[in-house]
């Protein structure tokens, strides 16, 4: 018999409801995250609430703050909270979860597991990429809310998407020097979208935020290009400037850091690692773990909650995580069916209303095809292994038929990250070279350990009586 | 707030308690961090999430950490990562690229 009732792993705004939840229903549950403070990315350092040193402390807006509330209950419930917990492996049978904590591993089992481990940012593989000084919008975002850093030096943003915007309007309050906002968001993307409009015009007041920050930063002063492509970052042993096209001609913005975004992803490392069914969003152009109403996945015992079964947003993931919660709850007796589906209402009234834009969303900020599948054969596509697309395309040629095989050809995806930064792209090139779907393709098999584990740890790994080491 | 102090690469930088090793070495003007080990490009910290492991570092001795995972103490030692020296590494075949 587990000693666990739930596990829960992440403590963003989908973990911290589904713990929450299932705990306020008398369950036994433990919470393992990462990061040192709940919150994950979304409401990263929301308790600590360092405001940048020179700016004011509405530089991150009330959205921002609103995760305030989702922190103070998850502080109140009964539960056990352990932050700073790398999860290295997940088991289905028995369901146990492995992770490390201060040097020390784990091996923990449990009669149900929440996955909560949401979403990062989708590479932006252009020319250039990995020079310093250029980092994701979310990375300087993730600076500004928990070490109140404001980038050094001349700032351009390059991408689209809602936090793309968000990041560049932070930035401005916080008096960054920003050089140039540059969207690859084209013309035809805007009129296409307008055939969204009605149903975003439910999603409550999201849409007037989006205009409002569309507004602010058109008015700012701040050099804007909407519609750009071709984004080329500049340097040699750092970032130095910005070469894009704009309606045919080349142009060039100097700066000491460039800021790219383009959407998030679900993080798959987990699903993938338990092997669940997944399946492909063709206009987000992600895999997403296949799951239920209730967040049921192809494997018993194991719930998804939140951005990690596809991307909604933190109010939704929330609402998404209280379900999973009470559907946990409910399968392990603590609630009946009934119950559930009374206790239910607020929140899925909720998410279905946060669920309205994602229409709007996600036809504007479809990945462009520049992103999605670099042209230019020089492009890193493995950022560890230093693989570049000609590479792809020549392993492709020489036989190899997928993103498995990819490795063993070139080492692609076998660095540090384990592909999380390139098993996108990987696929998309290889789908294109093969004249096949990127579903056909597949994703690359993800191993545990799922982040590195010292030898030593594993040596001294204390388990559960019910769980033998793999 | 308490303010900590702690080297990289050898040279005393200023943090404080709660920032990664990341925020603090990037704030304290650093722009590479390490060098690829494959080709020795130099390379910076780039999602900050622990997704990327482009912010590897050596810290206190440890080699290969995630500097934007983990935070700042007082006397950390931090210190950027070189391409491993190429004549003792394994050839291009013994690394699976034959």
């Amino acid at each position: 018999m587990a000693a666990l009732d739930v596990i829960v792993i992440g403590a963003g705004p989908a973990g911290m409801a589904a713990a929450t939840e299932a705990a306020s229903h008398g369950l036994r549950v433990q919470v393992l995250d990462e990061q040192p403070a709940p919150g994950g990315q979304i409401y990263r350092a929301i308790e600590s609430g360092r405001p940048p040193s020179d700016a004011d402390a509405d530089v991150l807006g009330a959205d921002y703050w609103a995760g305030r509330k989702h922190a103070d209950a998850f502080r109140a419930a009964q539960l056990d909270y352990t932050p700073g917990a790398t999860v290295w492996t997940v088991a289905k049978s028995p369901l146990a979860v492995g992770y490390l904590k201060d040097g020390k591993a784990v091996l923990r089992s449990t009669r149900r597991l929440i996955i909560a481990t949401g979403a990062y940012e989708r590479p932006v593989p252009i020319p250039g990429w990995t020079l310093p000084g250029i980092m994701t919008a979310g990375g300087a975002q993730v600076l500004l809310k928990a070490d109140g850093s404001i980038p050094k030096g001349r700032v351009i943003l390059a991408g689209s998407g809602p936090l793309l915007m968000l990041v560049a309007g932070q930035l401005m309050k916080a008096g960054a020097d920003i050089r140039g906002y540059l969207e690859t968001t084209t013309k035809q993307a805007y009129l296409a979208a307008a055939t969204k409009l009605p149903g975003a015009l439910l999603a409550g007041g999201l849409l007037a935020k989006g205009l409002k920050m569309h507004g602010e930063i058109s008015k700012s002063g701040i050099p804007v290009h909407r519609g750009v492509s071709g984004l080329k970052a500049i340097g040699t042993d750092r970032f130095e400037a910005i070469r894009f096209n704009l309606g045919g001609s080349e142009q060039e913005i100097a700066g000491d850091v460039l800021l790219l975004h383009e959407g998030i992803v679900p993080n798959v490392q987990l699903t993938r690692s338990l092997d669940l069914a997944h399946e492909w969003v063709d206009n987000q152009r992600y895999w997403k773990p296949t799951s239920g109403p209730w967040g049921e996945t192809s494997a018993e015992g194991i719930l998804i909650a939140g951005d990690g079964a596809g991307i909604d947003g933190a109010e939704a993931a929330s609402a998404s995580g209280h379900l999973v919660g009470l559907q946990v709850a409910t399968q392990l007796g603590a609630l009946s069916a009934d119950e559930r589906d009374r206790a239910a209402e607020p929140h899925l009234a909720a998410r279905k209303r946060q669920q309205r834009i994602r229409p709007l969303l996600d036809q504007l900020y479809a990945p462009p095809a520049e992103t999605i599948c670099p042209s230019d054969p020089q492009t890193i596509v493995c950022r560890c292994e230093e693989v570049d697309v000609a590479e792809i395309r020549e392993c492709v040629r020489t036989g190899s038929e997928g993103p498995n095989q990819l490795k063993a050809f070139s080492r692609c995806g076998m660095g540090p990250c384990q592909g999380r930064m390139c098993g996108l792209t990987v696929a998309e090139v290889m789908a294109k070279e093969l004249g096949r779907s990127v579903e056909e393709v597949g994703y690359y098999r993800i191993r545990s350990p799922i982040k590195p584990l010292p030898l030593s740890a594993l040596a001294a790994l204390e388990a559960d009586e019910d769980v033998t080491p793999a | 707030m308490r303010a900590v102090t702690l080297s990289f690469d050898g040279r005393e930088i200023a943090a404080i308690e709660g920032d990664t090793v990341a925020a603090a070495v990037l704030r304290a003007g650093a722009v590479s961090t390490r060098q690829s080990p494959v080709s020795g490009a130099p390379r910076a910290p780039y999602c900050m999430m622990g997704v990327c492991f482009e912010c590897l570092m050596e810290i206190d001795g440890m080699p290969n950490q995630q500097a934007c995972m983990i935070q700042v103490r007082d006397g950390m030692s931090v210190r950027s990562q070189s391409r491993p020296d190429q004549s003792s590494q394994p050839s291009e075949a013994a690394r699976g690229r034959a």
